[in-house]
């Protein structure tokens, strides 16, 4: 039996787990010695307590999960390859690439790109993907893929993966990818991790382990899929690099079919394109404003130190929901991830969802009152000190230069 | 015709401290509210419904949850704003789902509601974000799915237009019913009950499900019918050392500007 397991003789009721559990889960009772904690029905088996408990009384026991799936069946490393508009795969496919090759040398496999474009599309696409790490790719030339239609490319996907068996199938998170990646598991039935920041191949059972910010702020989790294949898992755009494409590697390029009978069902009405603005996701210098700025009324001091920094203004999540600034502007793993070659920190505690987003940056300068700040575990420079001073007296300098 | 309104109940602070003696989460919110994405997703199949019915259409709106039993007040108040009916699915089984054997309980809640029109979704959760659910009901019921939905258009008896975020701007679709929309949080925002629906939510009698009312295989729910697992959670480490710029604010903004020259 699965569940929240209370070794009664250890617990020593003190009650931290009751502190922990945000819904009710677990109550403490008895006269001491006798006290002890009890599950309640409300328990979400979320594992808090069990982080909690200073004596290690608690525990989630599961029971080993049964399927009838042989994993040593399923072989190689998909990467899901998705194009724009214009049939161009997108940076993140290739940097997907990248990390699938590290991980298909540990577990001596090949690496397999997932291609559907349109019917008069040529070989670009495909021999881009050849240049950036694949050893094949399984290449869908068809008008009912040239849209993108989660519908349709979750079918034509699901098929290929009953058919060739694929041990990891791995997709941008993108607006498209986020869209397409669940319709696939809930069909195959196996599991799917989302946003993920690290991955890696467990050395003793050969599981990737998909490491993603957890719980909405300051943990990591890894997490595993033992027994459902493919394992499957989506990779934020910025989070891994792009290796250099190479013009003489060779790879195998292998047609498929889509089933005649997939239809799509969603009508594009109308294209609106994005702005224009530049994505901060491409800024070389990024300045990053969180809540530590303390009011609206300071930002136009903000876009004044951008302007002489010749920065893009990034800022967290609150700042978003309060309305300072728009979306496109958040930095994080709900946001954008950016990889600037200078970040300046202003005023940003450094919630992990938001430390996750800016990990790839090259240099982080940061600014905060509070020493302690986790923003500082990412930072090469720090400054403690309130930021809206130090933007100032800094305006000041670099006016005067 | 009938629309379901997937909703979620998330801690009121998603923000998680950790116990620096301990090292361990400390939360201190308990309160637990609704997902804000999931109130606009409510608010979305209420405007669907009053459209629908100015038409001529007879609808309901269905607010459909799983959780602990104390998620039965929620669904209540979702009755207050506007909802026909609450349905919670609430079981020790369903314990420890992940997005699999989550999605897995709801399709069973929405087989028990009935034939569904149109379902829909906030486009993600505040506390686990990962946006898999509204997706994975779409590929459950293999019916079409419109995630990240910023506009509804037009909502017909046998069709939907809506305009969505893709990852070049936004496409305005047309897609039949029945069909699955997940929706951003700006697109509207939840009504106040009114003293009406305060009322209603009062007499009203929030249908609660257990694993087996629903007919669902233990297999499949919960923590047993999850295919992922964590394996560990942890804090992340300081991967590179940080130099602390110190003195008084005057040196330390200049040896801030002197840094950024150099790096010039």
């Amino acid at each position: 039996m699965s569940g929240l397991l209370i070794d009664a003789e250890a617990c020593v009721g003190c009650g931290r787990c009751v502190r922990a559990c945000a819904s009710g889960g677990i109550v403490v009772e008895g006269e001491r010695p006798n006290r002890c904690a009890h599950v309640t029905d409300s328990c979400i088996l979320c594992g808090s307590c069990v982080d909690a408990c200073p004596v290690g009384a608690l525990s989630i026991e599961r029971d080993e999960a049964r399927t009838d799936i042989d994993p040593s069946a399923y072989h190689d490393i998909w990467v899901f390859a998705q194009t724009d508009a214009a049939g161009a795969v997108l940076p993140v496919a290739f940097e997907l690439l990248g990390r699938a090759r590290e991980l298909a040398a540990q577990r001596e496999c090949r690496v397999i790109a997932v291609l559907g474009e349109a019917s008069n599309a040529d070989d670009a696409a495909a021999n881009a993907l050849v240049a950036h790490g694949a050893d094949e790719v399984l290449r869908c030339q068809d008008d009912r893929l040239a849209t993108n239609d989660s519908g349709v490319f979750a079918h034509w996907i699901c098929a290929l993966a009953r058919e060739y068996r694929p041990e990891v199938i791995l997709y941008g998170a993108t607006d498209f990818g986020r869209e397409l990646a669940p319709g696939i598991a809930v069909r195959l039935q196996t599991g799917l991790t989302a946003d993920c920041t690290v991955l890696e191949i467990d050395e003793k059972t050969g599981l990737l382990h998909q490491t993603r910010p957890a719980f909405g702020g300051n943990l990591m989790a890894t997490i595993m899929c033992p027994a459902h294949r493919p394992q499957m898992a989506t990779v934020r755009p910025g989070i891994f690099c792009a290796p250099e494409a190479d013009a003489n590697r060779t790879g195998k390029v292998t047609d498929v079919e889509l089933d005649a009978a997939v239809a799509s069902r969603v009508r594009v009405v109308e294209h609106i394109p994005a702005d224009s603005q530049a994505s901060i996701a491409e800024a070389k210098r990024l300045l990053v404003l969180g809540r530590g700025i303390g009011s609206k009324k300071n930002l136009p001091v903000m876009r004044r130190l951008a302007e002489l920094l010749g920065a893009e203004i990034g800022c967290t999540r609150p700042l978003v929901e309060a309305g300072w600034l728009e979306y496109r502007h958040q930095v994080g793993q709900t946001g954008v991830s950016v990889a600037p070659e200078l970040l300046i920190s202003l005023g940003v505690s450094g919630a992990i969802q938001h430390l996750a987003g800016i990990s790839g940056a090259q240099t982080v300068v940061a600014v905060n009152e509070d020493a302690d700040a986790p923003i500082f575990n990412a930072a090469q420079y720090a400054v403690v000190g309130d930021c809206v001073e130090v933007a100032q007296r800094l305006i000041a300098q670099l006016e005067a230069r | 015709m009938r629309i379901i309104a997937c909703v979620k109940a998330v801690p009121s602070s998603t923000e998680v401290k950790m116990d620096p003696k301990t090292n361990t989460i400390v939360r201190d919110g308990k309160q637990a509210v609704i997902n804000p994405f999931d109130a606009t997703a409510l608010e979305c199949a209420l405007q669907a419904c009053e459209a629908l019915a100015n038409q001529g259409a007879d609808v309901t709106v269905t607010a459909l949850s799983m959780g602990i039993p104390a998620t039965a007040d929620l669904l209540r108040d979702c009755v207050a704003r506007g909802a026909d009916s609450g349905v919670l699915l609430s079981d020790r089984a369903f314990a420890g789902a992940d997005t699999l054997a989550t999605c897995y309980a709801l399709t069973l809640g929405i087989e028990h509601i009935g034939n569904p029109d149109l379902i829909v979704c906030g486009k993600m959760a505040v506390d686990g974000d990962t946006a898999q659910i509204g997706p994975e009901l779409a590929g459950a019921f293999n019916i079409p799915c419109v995630t990240d939905v910023s506009e509804i258009r037009e909502v017909a008896s046998d069709h939907i237009v809506v305009t969505h975020v893709t990852d070049e701007g936004h496409d305005v679709v047309e897609i039949p019913l029945p069909a699955v929309i997940t929706v951003g949080k700006d697109v509207a925002q939840l009504r106040m009950p009114s003293i009406a629906g305060v009322l209603a939510a009062e007499d009203a009698s929030i249908e609660v499900l257990t694993a087996a009312d629903a007919g669902a295989d233990p297999a499949r729910c919960g923590l047993a019918g999850s295919p992922t697992q964590v394996v560990r959670s942890f804090v992340p480490e300081r991967t590179h050392d940080c130099t602390y710029i110190g003195g008084d604010i005057d040196t330390q903004v200049h040896a801030l500007a002197n840094l950024l020259k150099e790096m010039n």
